[in-house]
């Protein structure tokens, strides 16, 4: 069996990041393993611009944002594999992957980084009523066709769920010359970011309808209409406000899912909340030498913190393969629920580490408290927090010395 | 001149053609939809029921009981998959267990061999997961579950390979009568032949009315059902039935020979015959009743839901007759029918033959036909042989479930040919996982465009009017600079 020191599965942003972090601490045999045709992952398909604020201090495009790292990766000749689907990976980081030329191969590991990236949820998992007709797509699948094949899946759209790629494909579709009659979103507020709600639909006069979504679907071929509702505060819609919209195609931004199946294999122990794996500040996953990073892991707004995060998983996976060691401590994480989440879940090393976390709703004027108990080991106030955006806090070793667990807490003023 | 047209391409269509087809016989299957396995045989509870259910002395009991026993063998000669899984049929008060008692009885007298009824500590043992609050319960050991959309390809494919004709996009509009033969139309193209099998489902009153047969009527019967993750597949081994009621069986909670978990159906009967939309009430009801009788179904693994219709008669018993010469109806085939369809076969050569059609064996006959899922379940050394010979094998187009582009030319290239989304999706599975296509589709059309030689833009989901992509981008505008 080949011995690679490091298998990198997926060379979209994420895997391309970890890969050359990993390679700048100084591993050479290492290899990173793409199922698509070339390396860039969805950032290909993302033509639209504001990528790489944070990194470039520039607003790139996705397939320009993705060339800087695979320019990268090309010149310091890090090996990788296109077409290369993983099928299998085991707790002690034995790889299975196929391909046309090499056939169905295994790599075993020293270490494995795990970047997978995320799919959307599908019509499928929402139950909506009514026919199954063509015409409805999730809005990646949408802008696929529509950005790489240059085909149109219909004129006459709307949206459900107000999620980013549903706001990036709402402008895009008006761009291509379609009619986008709405934007439904189920909750009170979008998941998408700010900036999207202003770009891509107030600019183009798009309507948004918070609190509202898609209770049937019309049509026998393709699609004909869909009947939307305003829904009440525990989501069930009231039947008084069923509205009927003629369409041909209905657009899904309901929700991004981690594409864990491979972890699973591994014995990858997975949060509940974030659908990704449980990891330390390093990115280590409960498997030893297993790491994950990007949207696998948690589903980002940012693709710039998706990079920060996977140059984290390959620094660390570097100094694990090399022998490095620190000195630990094992701190695990808790929220309030208004704070959903956190990633890491855990702190196993005294140095410094920056805690990314979602909120559960919109809240105004609130207070982020890190607690040991009841003593507040930090905080800090923000104006308004939502959960389309990502939060950060950045604690140091003197935070949790001493301390096994730390609890993040969010007091509201206002809702 | 063909011998014999069978109307309809669904699983009870497809297994008549297939048993001819081991005579020599000039056969042709009349398809009204773009593919086969286009009705019922593509949305039901995919079981072979062990055959308690019907009446005894019923049509339904004997060809129930006959067809699967028959099932197993035609799975492996068609490489279609069949697992015996055994059946549960559960109640929860004393009424219900009087009912499986009734139904203990009735399957004895229909020739149900192993039926056994089962204590509360019996079924736990068997089924940990079933309801805490079951009282009882009767269990089928020669129940099985099997792939109805596979066994329907499978057959037509068969039949195919040993000569007979399909059309598609063929719905027959009239038929007469010549004497020795009949003339069967779609309005475009006349296909003669001289017996007729009237295997159209929902509309095989409409054809029985068209040879002066207005002797029954078929209602559609809805069905609900919702498909769940493979995650949840191994919650039950058997298929759970609730005791059932005068409208149907119950909902059942089953696994899928592909590993998913299903439940359903509803049963609801209802006048239009198209009407293949799900109600919020319905998926609703599906749900409340399988949570009831299978603890640990979670609906947040929902991957699709999807309705059926069943084609009821209006005897109440299967429809099997020769209302006029050399035409031979087969309808009102509800459930047992995916069951019962090996023996229907089977039955309706018996009435050819009465009715005058020569049956002379088919020397050339090759009643097997490689597994469309041969590849996935091959060893790793058998699969590297292959993608040696053909690197198509090596590259994979459906993440969620794993299918190669190999196996989609494959299937693309392979009798009964698919010519749309959907049609790959029965055949290989793409399409059918998570994702629900949301990654592999645009590929696929891909493909389908490529082997049929037409533009990207024409592929459809199934056919008709159901196009995946409606022209390029820029269209309009390419349009004004001409």
């Amino acid at each position: 069996m080949k011995q690679i020191d490091l298998v990198i599965v997926g060379g979209g942003p994420a895997g391309m990041s970890a890969a050359i972090a990993a390679y700048e601490s100084g591993i050479r045999n290492l290899l990173i393993l793409e199922r698509d045709s070339s390396l860039g992952g969805i950032l290909q398909q993302c033509i639209h611009n504001g990528f790489g604020l944070h990194r470039f201090g520039e607003e790139l495009t996705g397939p320009e944002y993705a060339w800087r790292y695979e320019k990268k990766v090309k010149e310091l000749n890090i090996p990788y594999l296109l077409n290369t689907m993983v099928l299998d990976i085991s707790p002690d980081k034995v790889v299975t992957a196929t391909n046309g030329e090499d056939g169905i191969f295994t790599i075993q590991a020293k270490a494995v980084i795990l970047a997978m990236g995320c799919r959307e949820r599908s019509k499928g998992a929402l139950n909506i009523a009514g026919t199954r007709p063509a015409g409805i797509y999730s809005a990646g699948t949408a802008q696929k066709y529509v950005n790489l094949k240059g085909y149109m899946p219909g004129k006459n759209v709307v949206i459900l769920g107000s999620g980013d790629i549903g706001l990036i494909m709402a402008r895009r579709m008006t761009l291509e010359g379609a009619k986008v009659h709405a934007v439904c979103e189920l909750m009170p507020y979008s998941g998408g970011l700010a900036r999207n709600i202003e770009q891509c639909l107030n600019d183009f006069g798009i309507p948004l309808r918070l609190s509202h979504t898609v209770v049937e679907i019309h049509g026998k071929e393709r699609l004909t209409g869909v009947t939307i509702a305003k829904v009440d505060e525990c989501r069930r819609p009231i039947p008084e406000t069923r509205e009927y919209i003629p369409c041909d195609t209905l657009l899904l931004s309901v929700g991004l899912i981690p594409e864990n199946e491979l972890s699973k294999t591994a014995s990858v122990t997975l949060d509940r909340i974030t659908n990704g794996a449980l990891v330390d500040q390093d990115r280590q996953t409960e498997v030893e030498g297993i790491y994950a990073c990007g949207n696998v892991l948690h589903v980002h707004d940012l693709v710039d913190f998706v990079s920060e995060e996977a140059e984290i998983a390959g620094k660390n996976a570097a100094a694990y393969i090399k022998g490095e060691t620190e000195e630990k401590t094992s701190v695990a994480l808790s929220t309030d629920g208004k704070i959903r989440y956190t990633v890491p879940q855990r702190i196993t090393k005294k140095k410094e580490v920056a805690v990314f976390f979602r909120v559960a709703d919109v809240y105004r004027n609130v207070k982020i408290l890190v607690k040991d108990g009841d003593r507040v080991v930090y905080s800090k106030k923000k104006i308004k927090v939502a959960p389309g955006e990502m939060e950060c806090v950045t604690l140091r070793p003197e935070h949790f010395e001493g301390v096994d667990g730390l609890r993040f807490e969010l007091e509201v003023q206002e809702a | 001149m063909y011998d014999v047209a069978v109307i309809g391409a669904g699983v009870v269509g497809a297994m008549i053609a297939r048993t001819l087809s081991a005579y020599r016989l000039k056969l042709c299957i009349l398809e009204k939809q773009s593919d086969v396995a286009m009705g019922a045989s593509s949305a039901n509870s995919a079981i072979v029921h062990a055959g308690f259910d019907a009446k005894e002395g019923s049509l339904k009991a004997k060809l129930n009981v006959r067809g699967a026993q028959m099932m197993a063998q035609v799975c492996s000669e068609l490489g279609v998959k069949y697992i015996n899984n055994g059946s549960l049929v559960i109640g929860f008060n004393e009424e219900d267990e009087k009912t499986v008692e009734k139904l203990y009885y009735r399957g004895i007298a229909n020739g149900v061999e192993g039926l056994k009824i089962l204590s509360p500590a019996e079924m736990q043992a068997i089924e940990p997961n079933i309801s805490k609050n079951a009282t009882c319960a009767l269990y089928a050991p020669t129940a099985a579950i099997i792939c109805p959309y596979g066994l329907t390809i499978a057959a037509v494919g068969n039949a195919m390979d040993n000569g007979a004709d399909l059309k598609l996009d063929f719905e027959v509009t009239d038929i007469q009568n010549r004497g020795d033969y009949y003339e069967i139309s779609n309005g475009s193209e006349t296909v003669k032949a001289k017996y007729v099998v009237n295997a159209a489902g929902l509309y095989s009153d409409a054809i029985a009315r068209l040879v002066g047969d207005d002797s029954f009527h078929i209602t559609a019967r809805r069905g609900e059902y919702i498909l769940m993750d493979k995650e949840l597949g191994s919650l039950i081994s058997t298929t759970v039935f609730r005791t059932p009621s005068k409208m149907g069986k119950g909902i059942l909670v089953t696994p899928t020979v592909d590993g998913n978990l299903l439940t359903g159906p509803t049963s609801l009967d209802i006048g239009d015959k198209e009407d293949k939309a799900t109600t919020a009430e319905g998926l609703a009801l599906v749900m409340r009743e399988s949570m009831e009788n299978v603890d640990g179904v979670r609906f947040q693994q929902t991957i699709t839901s999807f309705c059926g219709l069943r084609a009821v008669g209006s005897t109440g018993d299967f429809i099997i007759n020769v209302p006029t010469d050399r035409f031979v109806n087969v309808a009102g085939i509800e459930s047992p029918g995916l069951s019962a369809s090996p023996a229907i076969a089977e039955y309706v050569v018996e009435l050819l033959a009465s009715a005058g059609c020569a049956l002379e064996k088919n020397p050339d006959y090759i009643a097997t036909r490689e597994a469309l899922h041969a590849f996935r379940e091959a060893s790793i050394e058998e699969k590297n042989e292959i993608i040696k010979k053909d690197p198509t094998y090596g590259h994979i187009i459906c993440r969620c479930e794993t299918v190669t582009e190999g196996e989609i030319l494959a299937a693309i290239r392979t009798n009964p040919k698919p010519r749309d989304l959907d049609g790959v999706k029965r055949r290989t599975r793409a399409q059918m996982g998570r994702c629900q296509g949301g990654f592999c589709s645009p590929y696929i059309v891909e493909l389908l465009a490529k082997e049929m030689g037409v533009p990207y833009e024409s592929i459809t989901k199934f056919g008709g009017d159901s196009v995946v992509n409606v022209g390029k981008t820029k269209e309009d505008r390419e349009h004004e600079a001409n």
